[in-house]
């Protein structure tokens, strides 16, 4: 729906320049991230790559104020955030939490199931570029079989990627939903929702990682969009326990012309060593969490 | 108008928190800490203490809270022990660093392994090196007295505050305490004015990457690189030294109770030997003292108040004509000796102070210390000394063959 992207806020909170890598799909999504949050948003930001973007003191690249904190305490962070501004009766703020799959799904996931059971009136984002990218692509629990890390270098990772969207659905929050910055007004949409929503609300993106997986710079929004051809990332949100397609992915719900998940790993180098029966069983995943959507979306 | 109450430790602590009008409360369950905040909890429930309390599911997260919320501009208070204390190493350097003025009560107690639950100072004494001012306690009103001078430390200095007590010995045992008038608490404590507000209206990277040298900024100024982070630390740490004696001055005139500004003595004036220690250890050493100035042993006691910053000229004019030191403590080095010992002969080194200074290992993980044992372990040191002993390091009341 090209015509929505009038509809986006012009104003820009990343200013020219930061420190990401080039092609980083974490970028393209925090640009539109900040665009639907607005003004009255805080950020707190473990040690990750949005560290880095955020740049080196004294300069930032970004303009909303943040607050960062150590790796497993993200979401106790913006907690404390929401109970500070809480007691001095500073209610219009939007606190944001923001951290990669190794904070979120790791290091960092104690923390925030604490503060989602909580009801912690906060938004978590969770960037997944798959790995531990920031400090030179070490496996994390979100990791997919088959690819190569720098400490699954031979074998490759054994084990299938963990399904923090169910983890954190069974703490029973509001909102959830997954994104991708290859669709942008797909992503915009739900955090514009998300802002409006009372309560734990978590967003899971997918953030294709060119030196991390090993494909050009120039593919980012090409990988991000094979990721949901395929089915490797879908487009959902579960909104007060009702689960719904979103996006392409809807479109490719209702018309069942899903791609191969070949065609998503064929392109990236992190699944070179890759053999037919790992590629088999990942595609056996990938469907099974398919149809698994598919079943809850009837409901 | 003041009142006495019997309390606990705990409840004492908790009575003080409440009349510094603290805003955010977060806290994990840890024995022997618990009832302080359970007690705060209550309050909160019951509308008595307007704050916001979180209930996190561990004590990295509380001091977590405790950094955000401070980070916003909220008066914010925690209490821990032992392994509580130990989970949150990480976040007490990063308050610390962010130069918050948290105010944490650590209600002492052993670490593991094995478990125990009962008190020594290994704790707190091991997290020395964090960057925070340490206040160790002797008995209840000082425990409330201390929390409310620690909110005017901490706020004047932007330096986080442990208020240390021993576990059980003072957290459990009641004692008369004076509580102090709600309005005379404000007029000594004003509102928290927090170094940096981060809000929207100003926008802030709060603790970012840093880099080794300074760096300009976007408007050419040079600004600080991490080693200046650093010394900006270490400096307010040395120089809340006449922040914490003056606030406690200040203290005194206003409530009428003076519990020593950094260290405190007890008849020191012609001691032939001095009794030196920490916390309840050295209200014990008070009593050794005097079963042996009734034999005629002159001896005194120094009880270290404030152990970071450390005493170091207190120390120094305290001791100067020392015959003999002796140093009890409730801590290990391990691979050296106790923390307490290894800091007051550091701080004697060229003052041409050249005393014997013996060092005693008491009371881990709560084996019981009776003012008997400290007398007799004054006793033998003396022999050792009039022998020619001049360091030592002994195990109190443990088997040590």
């Amino acid at each position: 729906m090209p015509e929505k992207i009038f509809k986006v806020n012009q104003k820009e909170y990343i200013l020219p320049g930061n420190r990401s890598c080039q092609g980083c799909g974490l970028a393209l999504a925090y640009r539109y991230i900040l665009k639907a949050l607005r003004e009255n948003t805080i950020m707190t930001i473990p040690a990750s790559c949005l560290t880095v973007l955020h740049g080196l003191y004294p300069i930032t690249s970004v303009t909303v104020p943040a607050l960062n904190c150590t790796f497993a305490s993200t979401a106790a962070s913006a907690s404390g955030l929401v109970a500070g501004l809480a007691a001095q009766n500073r209610t219009e703020m939007t606190v944001v939490a923001m951290a990669g799959d190794g904070g979120t799904y790791d290091i960092g996931i104690q923390a925030l199931s604490g503060a989602a059971e909580r009801g912690t009136d906060f938004i978590y984002v969770c960037y997944d570029n798959e790995g531990y990218m920031n400090t030179g692509t070490q496996r994390s629990s979100a990791t997919p079989m088959g690819a190569l890390t720098t400490t699954t270098p031979v074998l490759t990772k054994q084990q299938n990627k963990k399904d923090m969207m169910k983890i954190m659905e069974a703490h029973d929050i509001p909102y959830l939903a997954t994104a991708s910055p290859s669709y942008p007004i797909d992503l915009y949409d739900k955090f514009v929702k998300a802002k409006r929503i009372k309560g734990t609300r978590y967003i899971q993106i997918s953030a294709p990682c060119p030196p991390g997986w090993g494909f050009a710079p120039k593919d980012t929004v090409k990988i991000g969009r094979l990721a949901v051809e395929t089915g490797m990332v879908v487009l959902y949100e579960i909104e007060d326990g009702k689960f719904r397609f979103t996006g392409r992915s809807k479109t490719l719900a209702e018309k069942g012309n899903r791609a191969p998940l070949i065609q998503y790993v064929e392109k990236q180098e992190r699944f070179r060593k890759m053999n037919i029966e790992q590629l088999a069983r990942l595609q056996k995943w990938v469907d099974g969490k398919w149809n698994e959507y598919l079943r809850r979306a009837e409901e | 108008m003041s009142a006495v109450q019997i309390l606990t430790g705990n409840q004492a602590a908790a009575t003080a928190v409440k009349l510094c009008d603290v805003q955010v409360i977060s806290a994990y369950p840890i024995t022997p800490s618990t009832s302080l905040t359970e007690m705060l909890a209550e309050w909160i429930e019951k509308g008595e203490l307007k704050a916001e309390y979180v209930r996190v599911e561990s004590e990295h997260s509380v001091m977590t809270v405790c950094v955000s919320a401070s980070s916003v501009g909220a008066r914010v208070f925690t209490s821990t022990s032992s392994h509580g204390l130990l989970y949150m190493h990480e976040q007490l350097h990063w308050a610390a660093g962010s130069r918050l003025p948290i105010v944490t009560c650590v209600i002492n107690r052993g670490v593991g392994a094995p478990w125990s639950i009962f008190n020594d100072q290994q704790d707190s004494i091991s997290q020395r090196d964090t960057g925070w001012i340490q206040i160790y306690c002797r008995d209840n009103q000082e425990i409330l007295d201390s929390v409310i001078q620690a909110y005017r430390i901490a706020e004047e200095v932007y330096c986080p505050v442990m208020v240390c007590y021993d576990g059980f010995v003072l957290s459990h045992t009641m004692m008369p305490v004076e509580i102090p008038e709600a309005e005379k608490v404000k007029n000594f404590l004003p509102p928290y004015k927090p170094h940096t507000i981060l809000s929207p209206e100003e926008p802030l990277n709060i603790n970012p990457v840093i880099l080794p040298t300074q760096r300009r900024d976007a408007q050419g100024v040079l600004r600080d690189g991490y080693m200046e982070f650093r010394w900006k630390l270490q400096h307010a740490l040395e120089g809340s030294r006449d922040v914490i004696v003056e606030v406690n001055r200040q203290f005194a005139d206003l409530f009428g109770r003076d519990h020593g500004g950094m260290l405190w003595g007890y008849r020191t004036d012609d001691a032939e030997v001095y009794l030196v220690g920490i916390g309840s250890l050295a209200t014990e050493a008070t009593m050794a003292a005097d079963m042996l100035r009734e034999e005629g042993i002159h001896a005194g006691v120094v009880g270290i108040r404030v152990y970071r910053p450390f005493p170091r000229e207190e120390i120094r004019n305290v001791l100067k004509n020392a015959p003999a030191i002796v140093i009890f403590e409730k801590d290990i080095s391990y691979g050296y000796e106790g923390a307490l010992s290894a800091d007051v002969k550091a701080a004697l080194y060229g003052t041409g102070i050249s005393a014997p200074v013996h060092n005693y290992i008491a009371g881990l993980g709560g084996r019981d210390v009776k003012a008997a044992e400290l007398a007799e372990a004054v006793r033998s040191s003396l022999a050792a000394v009039a022998g020619g002993v001049m360091e030592r390091q002994t195990w109190l009341n443990c088997v040590t063959e």
